[in-house]
């Protein structure tokens, strides 16, 4: 079996794992890390976003070999101990999130949207929140929540 | 309302929020238990089949399978019970096949379990399941609703030659028909409702777990409510004893009533564990979701509506067949009647309604309850039948709503389809909506859109529902299998904290928040200081669940009558403690005071005493403080409200924009105001994905053409536009919080909002209607056989 060696959350992991194993089945089940979540199988949903080396990438969708040497960041990495990064203070603040199953996801490419785009209009948020799927908000308050956690990003 | 608390009426932020926006949620699959394995299960590739023989030996002997499980390792146990039983019009009961765990020598859908490989890891157990071979042999699927009625390729059930399940009725068909003939205008409309599969973004899960020490079991699963599973599978499938089984149903990623049934992968799991001696998990990916999990909607009906020359409704008349699928799942039977017909009046004063039902086995995926529940269908068939008539009698859409609402001072007001409104007012919600949507200036919005080659619509919507379900004797009387009240437990702990045991259960809903904003309210004590409890079956002393709007108007009222017990007990403690009588004493922002004097003493003293009761009236009262209140409601409630919906269409293409929707409420008394918003917000996208975007959609064969996010279109943040909310308040007259319930009003009456927006767009070409999901492609169509 291969051996994976990354950084996730600043920390270095490294594994043995059946070549077939998929990012988000390193990161839940090897690492146990479960805040990414998979809500789908045919790399639709977003439910499985994560930051590999500083972009947003579905976990569903990339081989743990790919993620090899690379920086990972999961939901758990993005703000220190009990801390909120200014894009999860902004959900909160915005009801951006129901049952929270999406909400990881989401907060990875929001964030992830926001670096690229640090000013978005709503529709350019709509537009760069296509791949995630949330089924509970109706994404109104997950509009607001990303214009307010893209300012906050900016300072 | 307090104000010195986050009480009832302020927007306080979720308390949930953090563990999930951290990433600390803990939802079923993120649990591992010690020695844990995993389960995949085989299921049918064919919609209708007689299986042979299953030869699991080379699965069997794979690296790492533990087990390989068929339908003779459940001979000993029952099949998935249903819940509600409905008689045919003679008073014959409906026909109820068995359900088996797995399939017992015929599969009767897609996705039908066959065979359940256990192995020490899911890779394992997925090469396992691919290695297991089934002998079938095919037989015609039963597909098409009108023609399993009528020209049946097959019988999906022995016991159903013609694959009817009932045929049910509401109302006097003779009265109905002589409305109709002395009518000056009838207007008829066919459609389908189309099938939705539900898709909370949570894939359902369980895990089984067996403790050989003393015999216990415990499932942890994806459900809306545990103690419901643990009813109907102890009781009815596994017989396991409740003291005997534990149901744990942690964080759910949202349900939409997918996740109320009781699924054969929670006994197969709990089977399973007892059999090899170790956990066993089980989780579902999508493409399973899709042929495992209840699909909503699905219904074919022909609805008449019969109007005096002033557009006065005389009589509603209606035939639907209801799809069942292949099995009846838990709450099945009584969506298209129960929930469906009795809603057909609708906020009118129709003095006379008739409907059929027919509810239709087929080989497809079990349908039961999704977000609304019949009440979609009800709001769709009306709301649709009345846009058309008032085009055809040339009558403002809104004016021909006005004309036959039920009026403020009518209530109670009983309807000619059993259900008795206890309050509303349906003018004012109209006009609200009406202002906030500029319905009046349409007419310049047309022009502009027009110039720019684009043809815009404005569609109405005046939906109600009954929530707050139910009260039992009613239900009961309908066939319904179990109680419908609500349990919660007040635990004011020695030092003033309170842990609130509710049997609601939160998915996504809230209920963390707004049920301690209740108490914090009703107890004058700091939110932080106030746990909600919910979920496991071992904490909460019992519960029916979260489904049909009903948390808070029975859920919550449950909640209020035990802090009631709590206050009146903490009076008497405190009247011994400052030596007055319990009369005398009142409780009001945290304190209990004797009235009239300035003596008062805090609810932490009387807490700390009833546990410390050195000072105590022992021979009158128990220590402790910690209060059970189970409450049943009087009646359902009726939230009610109008949508306006603002579409604009290109003709060329066919393509949709929803430009606008706007949404005007009542939900009698609103706790958060955030919370009821962000639900509102929900439901209107599923209501308009039901209307633009979603159908489960099977091929003649029954294999589902729509089995992934490919194929099934998922509305996305793309797709919709924001929107606007207001609320308008009357309150429910017969629950202590005066609350209706707000989960599933979006879905409910947002459709026919968006179909009456698009007919009013196409309509000068001449087009009458258009079926849900109105994709580019039914639109281009509709707009070129209008052409013709
Ligand atoms: S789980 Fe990765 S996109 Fe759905
Ligand atoms: S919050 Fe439930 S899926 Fe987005």
């Amino acid at each position: 079996m291969p051996t994976v060696s990354m950084t996730v959350n600043g920390q270095t992991v490294s594994a043995e794992v059946d070549g077939r194993t998929l990012l988000v089945e390193f990161i839940r089940e090897h690492l146990a890390l479960t805040g990414t979540h998979v809500g789908c199988d045919t790399s639709q949903c977003g439910a499985c976003v994560v930051h590999v080396n500083g972009e947003a990438a579905k976990s569903c969708t990339m081989l743990a070999v790919q993620a090899n040497g690379a920086s990972v960041t999961t939901i758990e990495g993005l703000s220190e101990g009990d801390d909120l990064h200014p894009m999860q203070a902004a959900f909160k603040d915005n009801h951006g999130l129901q049952c929270g199953f999406c909400t990881p996801g989401m907060i990875m490419s929001a964030v992830d949207l926001a670096k690229r785009n640090p000013n978005p209009t709503e529709a350019e948020i709509r537009k760069g929140l296509e791949g995630n799927i949330c089924r509970c908000t109706g994404y109104h308050n997950i509009v607001k929540a990303v214009a307010q956690g893209a300012a906050g990003m900016r300072g | 309302m307090n104000d010195s608390v986050a009480g009832i009426g302020a927007r306080v932020l979720r308390r949930e929020d953090f563990r999930f926006i951290k990433g600390r949620g803990k939802y079923v699959d993120d649990m591992v238990l010690p020695r844990q394995t995993y389960a995949v299960i085989v299921r049918s590739p064919h919609a209708h089949a007689t299986v042979n023989s299953i030869d699991s030996s080379a699965a069997a002997a794979m690296p790492g399978v533990v087990r390989v499980l068929t339908s003779k390792d459940f001979e000993a146990f029952g099949g998935l019970p249903c819940g509600w039983l409905v008689n045919n019009q003679n008073g014959d009961p409906m026909v109820e096949p068995k359900h088996p765990i797995l399939a017992e020598g015929k599969v009767r859908h897609v996705g039908d379990p066959v065979a359940v490989v256990i192995a020490n890891t899911k890779a394992q157990a997925r090469d396992a399941a691919d290695a297991v071979v089934v002998d079938y042999s095919e037989l015609p699927a039963v597909v098409n609703m009108r023609q399993a009625l009528s020209n049946p390729p097959a019988a999906v059930h022995d016991e159903a030659p013609g694959n009817l399940c009932y045929d049910w009725a509401l109302g006097d068909k003779e009265t109905v028909d002589a409305a109709f003939a002395g009518a000056a205008h009838v207007t008829r409309l066919e459609f389908t409702n189309n099938r939705l599969s539900p898709n909370a973004m949570e894939p359902r899960c369980a895990i089984g777990d067996y403790d050989r020490s003393n015999g216990d079991h415990t499932l942890y699963t994806t459900s809306q409510n545990p103690h419901v599973i643990r009813l109907l599978m102890g009781a009815f499938v596994l017989s396991i004893p409740e003291h005997k089984l534990r149901v744990y149903a942690p964080d759910v990623g949202g349900g939409f009533g997918s996740k109320i049934y009781h699924y054969a992968e929670e006994a197969i799991v709990t089977v399973a564990a007892k059999v090899i001696g170790r956990p066993v998990k089980w989780t579902s990916d999508r493409t399973e979701a899709f042929l495992s999990d209840a699909h909503g909607r699905d219904h074919v009906t022909t609805a008449e509506l019969a109007l005096d020359a002033d557009g006065k409704f005389l009589g509603l008349r209606c035939d639907t067949l209801a799809n069942m699928g292949a099995y009846l799942s838990t709450f099945a039977p009584c969506v298209p009647t129960y929930l469906h017909a009795t809603l057909l009046a609708g906020q009118y004063k129709t003095p006379l309604i008739y409907c059929n039902v027919k509810a239709v086995f087929t080989n497809t995926v079990p349908v039961d309850a999704y977000r609304g529940a019949g009440r979609p269908e009800a709001t769709y068939l009306l709301e649709r039948v009345i846009d058309k008539a008032a085009r055809e009698m040339k009558i403002d859409p809104a004016e021909i709503r006005r004309r036959n609402f039920i009026q403020p001072d009518e209530f109670p007001y009983q309807t000619p389809v059993a259900l008795v409104y206890d309050t509303g007012n349906y003018e004012a919600t109209l006009s609200a909506a009406l202002a906030a949507s500029d319905y009046a200036g349409i007419a310049a919005r047309k022009a502009e859109a027009k110039s720019r080659g684009k043809l815009r619509g404005i569609g109405l919507s005046c939906y109600i529902e009954a929530c707050g379900i139910a009260p039992s004797a009613v239900v009961g009387s309908l066939g319904a299998r179990a109680g419908l009240y609500e349990a919660a437990t007040i635990r004011v702990n020695p030092t003033g904290s309170i842990s609130v045991l509710t049997g609601s259960h939160s998915h996504g809903q809230g209920h963390e928040t707004t049920f301690a904003q209740v108490v914090a309210d009703q107890l004058g004590q700091p939110i932080e200081n106030i746990d909600i409890v919910h979920g496991d079956t071992a904490r909460i002393p019992f519960g029916m669940g979260t489904y049909g709007s009903r948390s808070i108007a029975v859920g919550g009222a449950a909640i209020v009558k035990a802090v009631d017990k709590i206050i009146a007990k903490g009076k008497k403690i405190a009247a011994h403690l400052m030596e007055a009588s319990a009369d005398d004493v009142v409780f009001e922002n945290g304190q209990f005071k004797v009235a009239g004097t300035d003596k008062q003493i805090d609810f932490g003293s009387v807490a700390l005493t009833a546990y410390v009761p050195h000072n105590f009236p022992l021979e009158e009262l128990e220590p402790g403080l910690e209060e059970t209140a189970f409450y049943d409601p009087a009646n359902f409630t009726f939230p009610a409200g109008s949508y306006v919906c603002e579409v604009e269409v290109d003709p060329e293409t066919g393509v949709v924009e929803v430009c606008s929707m706007h949404a005007s409420d009542d939900f009698g008394n609103i706790i958060n105001p955030m919370i009821v918003e962000g639900q509102v917000h929900g439901g209107l996208v599923q209501g308009i994905g039901q209307a633009l975007l979603e159908q489960a959609v099977y091929d003649d064969n029954g294999q589902l053409l729509t089995a992934s996010y490919n194929d099934y279109t998922m509305p996305r943040a793309d797709d919709m536009p924001s929107f606007t909310v207001d609320h308008q308040i009357t309150a429910c007259t017969h629950n202590p919080l005066g609350v209706k319930g707000c989960g599933e009003a979006g879905a409910i009456g947002s459709p026919p909002a968006v179909i009456n927006a698009i007919v009013d767009a196409l309509s000068e070409l001449g087009v009458e209607h258009v079926e849900m999901p109105a994709t580019p492609r039914k639109v281009w169509r509709a707009i070129q056989a209008a052409k013709k």
